[in-house]
């Protein structure tokens, strides 16, 4: 923000020079330059404000209009009124936490209800328009049309000749006649408003040719006439659904088989014999997701295993770490060893690294052949350790390499706790008889504790979602091999939610996924809970 | 740690100047050797990155043998990769994130400790339970969020720079305003004062006096959100899809994972490079960190 330096220097001051002999604070009153930078930022986030406003109508996103305008509407009350000070200065954090944190957060939990996901991913009337495209098949008596590809910016389209009329059409707009067509023989060879893709350029574009195979252009209006589509480029046929949907009964009947397959409350098209159409739509489940995290066969055994792994990660990890920190406090806080500042720094290397790139360092050096892994090659004499591909090694090797990445923080903060022991409390039990070891035992580890407790218990709760260090490491493998769900041996919580969720791509569960996260969410909470009961922080603000 | 004094050769003698090495080795002597273990065991890893990135073939035979050769050879072949776009996008997107991060704590952080009013003592609660749950936790929600945000406002969508810095700048309050708080609380309320009294209006006061006054908070919040944004692997990967707008997190977890194509040299350039500004900011900014970790902000 400029403000800072023009309203800060009396030379911008607005209103003349100041009085001789009159302090020049006092002429920093009145209309500076802060408050042109200040319309100009308004100004700037109204007409931001505005536009996604206008984007939101023209898509029909109320959701995102109502949430612009009261957005847009809170900002300009917060720095045109008089009164809401504090606000002034809270505003553009708590926007940003408002949206992309807590509604997040709420949002998770009204996914977690759903049986959002794969195949149940709009409303009802996109379950059926996507499932009456999905049945169509070329009809036996079905018209064929010479028909010619044409292009125009990103859309592509069909122009055929039915009953001797030249049509255009595309994905979006229904076949309609084009009496400015040119047509040479039984072939279209010009379209206006359109270029015509010819058949050599078809044939060297793989991708344009998937594209074609998936075009279907609607012949009108209504969904039930159906569609052309074609399969070699020069001939289109109208494809006709084999389902038939009655908005009455709320049913689709396959035309072919007389199968009736009914909307049913779960979101599915079921027929009487329990066979259901591939894609349904989004309803609210209730607690069903909760209850398939411990119950399905396919997640109920790895979800224990995995939970299990999770805190023995957790609590492996920050035990190592912080004892090793420690023990290295307690041995190089001593005055009289020299270049303290040199140690310290080749110390906390490791720390300073980014931690994804150690991971994926240690991924190489890990490797198993000694050719490629130098701790096989160097350290155990070149034998084969499978230290990323056996489930207990692999354990192993991310604990360790945690310590490598972490022990350097418990370092950094056990010899700052050391440090600001208290002399009085040292020298009293020194006086009193206290040997090195009783010093060692009895008092210095409740008062380091005190101070450390609270950052132990963070660090749990980090490690508890260190979704990086599992990902690039092993992403989670070795695979178990008594599921068939993408889950292993090193997963935890969150690479599990990650997985299920499918946001990197694979089916997708967003609501199971969202229902599990909660459970961490719960988890992760009751450690912060206790977290925050050792610090003194309330006692500051209440 | 005791055994290996007693089997050093340490020549019993009873002159006081022998008696004094060897009561220094008892006492201080053996730290070194602890000391030369420690460091091997943290700078192993570094050197040997640093050995493969200047090793002049690109290939993974023979990289267990430690600066056999020195070569820029790696270095160069990055510019043939889309590495120096991802480095630039990391520092765009980290940077942004810590600029963002710092303002908006600070000014909410200013808000807490100098006004009084009503909600104050509310919205300091809730942050404190907001800060409880880790916003990559609701990852699922934030990406469908997006892409009902990119169907509007393409430049909020997936695969948006933009959007990551938002989503980021999202978890800056509930995870700094409370370091800053405390900070903040330290700086006398007679300065405020003074100020009013010279007639400085509120905003005069904090950028001119008190955000000069909090500078090292500053410091480690920036380093902190630029650290974290730069190693966010999580919701940098499922928002961001083209190759050309990834983070090196997601470019070089990319070039890792994919085992047939992995170039083990290349990559050993990439982290090298990537991991100067971060080590540079924390070798500079050591003093800061020290204090602020205990304040408790945590990485590892």
């Amino acid at each position: 923000m400029p403000e800072a330096g023009t309203l800060g220097s009396p030379r911008d001051v607005r209103g003349g020079p100041p009085v001789r002999g009159e302090s020049h604070a006092r002429a920093w009153t009145g209309t500076g330059w802060g408050f042109v930078v200040k319309l100009v930022i308004m100004a700037a986030v109204n007409a931001v404000g505005l536009a996604i406003v206008w984007a939101a109508y023209v898509e029909g996103s109320w959701g995102i209009l109502a949430g612009t305008l009261a957005l847009t509407a809170a900002a300009d009350w917060v720095y045109f009124s008089k009164r809401a000070l504090p606000s002034k200065y809270l505003f553009p954090g708590l926007a940003f936490l408002l949206v992309f944190q807590l509604f997040t957060m709420a949002y998770t939990f009204n996914v977690a209800m759903t049986n959002y996901g794969t195949g149940h991913n709009g409303t009802k009337q996109q379950a059926v328009d996507a499932l009456l495209i999905q049945h169509e098949r070329a009809v036996d008596d079905a018209p064929t049309y010479p028909l010619t590809i044409v292009q125009r910016d990103d859309e592509l389209g069909f122009a055929v000749i039915a009953d001797g009329r030249p049509m255009v059409g595309s994905a979006d707009s229904p076949l309609a006649a084009e009496p400015g067509a040119t047509v040479d023989g039984d072939r279209i060879t010009a379209v206006p408003g359109w270029d015509v893709v010819d058949r050599n350029t078809l044939l060297a574009d793989q991708s344009l040719q998937r594209e074609v195979l998936d075009l279907r252009v609607p012949v009108s209006d209504d969904a039930d006439d159906g569609s052309i589509r074609t399969r070699e480029g020069t001939r289109g046929t109208v494809y006709r659904s084999t389902l038939e949907w009655n908005p009455q009964n709320e049913t689709l009947t396959d035309a072919e088989t007389g199968v009736v397959y009914a909307a049913r409350d779960d979101g599915r098209f079921v027929a009487d014999d329990g066979t259901a159409l591939p894609v349904g739509w989004q309803v609210y489940v209730g607690f069903d997701n909760f209850v398939r995290g411990f119950t399905d066969t396919n997640y109920a055994g790895p979800f224990w295993r995995i939970t299990a792994w999770t805190f023995a990660f957790a609590i492996l990890t920050v035990a190592t770490s912080f004892l090793m920190g420690l023990v290295m406090a307690v041995i190089f806080n001593d005055a009289r060893i020299r270049g303290r500042k040199l140690l310290r720094t080749l110390f906390i290397l490791p720390y300073a690294f980014p931690a994804f790139l150690s991971a994926l360092l240690w991924r190489g050096m890990l490797n198993a052949n000694p050719d490629y892994g130098i701790i096989n090659d160097l350290f155990l004499f070149g034998a084969r350790i499978e230290w990323l591909n056996d489930p207990w090694l692999a354990k192993l090797a991310i604990i360790g390499v945690n310590l490598w990445l972490s022990f350097p923080y418990w370092f950094l903060v056990c010899t700052g706790a050391l440090q600001s022991l208290p002399s009085d409390v040292l020298e009293a039990a020194r006086i009193d008889g206290a040997g090195w070891w009783r010093t060692w035992t009895s008092i210095t580890p409740p008062l380091l504790l005190i101070s450390t407790a609270p950052l132990i218990i963070a660090s749990f709760a980090f490690n508890f979602n260190n979704f990086t260090i599992i990902y690039m490491l092993t992403e989670g493998g070795p695979r178990f091999t008594d599921t068939s769900a993408v889950l292993g041996h090193t997963d935890i919580l969150i690479t599990m939610i990650y997985q299920i969720s499918g946001v990197a791509g694979g089916r997708a569960d967003f609501g199971l996924a969202s229902a599990l996260s909660i459970i961490v969410f719960l988890v992760v909470g009751v450690i912060s809970a206790l977290a925050f009961r050792r610090t003194r922080r309330l006692e500051e603000i209440l | 740690m005791a055994t290996r004094v007693q089997d050093a050769p340490v020549r019993i003698d009873h002159r006081p100047a022998a008696a004094r090495r060897r009561r220094w080795l008892a006492e201080v002597g053996w730290k070194y050797p602890v000391a030369v273990l420690i460091v091997f065991y943290a700078a192993f890893p570094l050197a040997y990155v640093l050995s493969a990135a200047l090793a002049s073939s690109g290939t993974l035979t023979g990289s267990t043998e430690l600066f056999r050769s020195v070569s820029a050879a790696n270095v160069t072949a990055l510019g043939d990769t889309r590495f120096w776009t991802w480095m630039a996008n990391s520092l765009l997107i980290a940077g942004s994130t810590a600029a963002g991060s710092v303002l908006m704590g600070a000014a909410a952080a200013y808000a807490f400790s100098r006004f009084r009013f009503t909600g104050r003592r509310g919205g300091l609660t809730a942050l404190l339970i907001i800060q409880m749950f880790p916003q990559m936790l609701a990852f699922i929600s934030i990406f469908l969020l997006l892409l009902t945000l990119g169907n509007v406002v393409p430049v909020l969508g997936l695969n948006s720079r933009l959007a990551l810095i938002c989503v980021y700048l999202g978890g800056a309050l509930g995870t700094n305003t409370f370091l800053m708080y405390g900070f903040f609380n330290t700086i006398p309320r007679e300065i405020d004062e003074a100020a009013k009294i010279d007639g400085a209006t509120h905003a005069q006061t904090y950028w001119t006096i008190i955000l000069r006054l909090v500078t090292p908070i500053l410091a480690v919040v920036g380093l902190l959100s630029f650290v974290g944004a730069f190693g966010d692997f999580i919701l940098a990967r499922i928002i961001l899809t083209s190759e050309s707008n990834f983070t090196l997190a997601v470019g070089m977890y990319a070039w890792v994972s994919d085992a047939l194509n992995a170039n083990w040299g290349l990559f050993a350039a990439g982290a090298v490079i990537a991991s100067l500004p971060i080590l540079a900011l924390f070798l500079f900014l050591q003093k800061y960190i020290v204090g602020g970790l205990t304040a408790g902000s945590v990485k590892g």
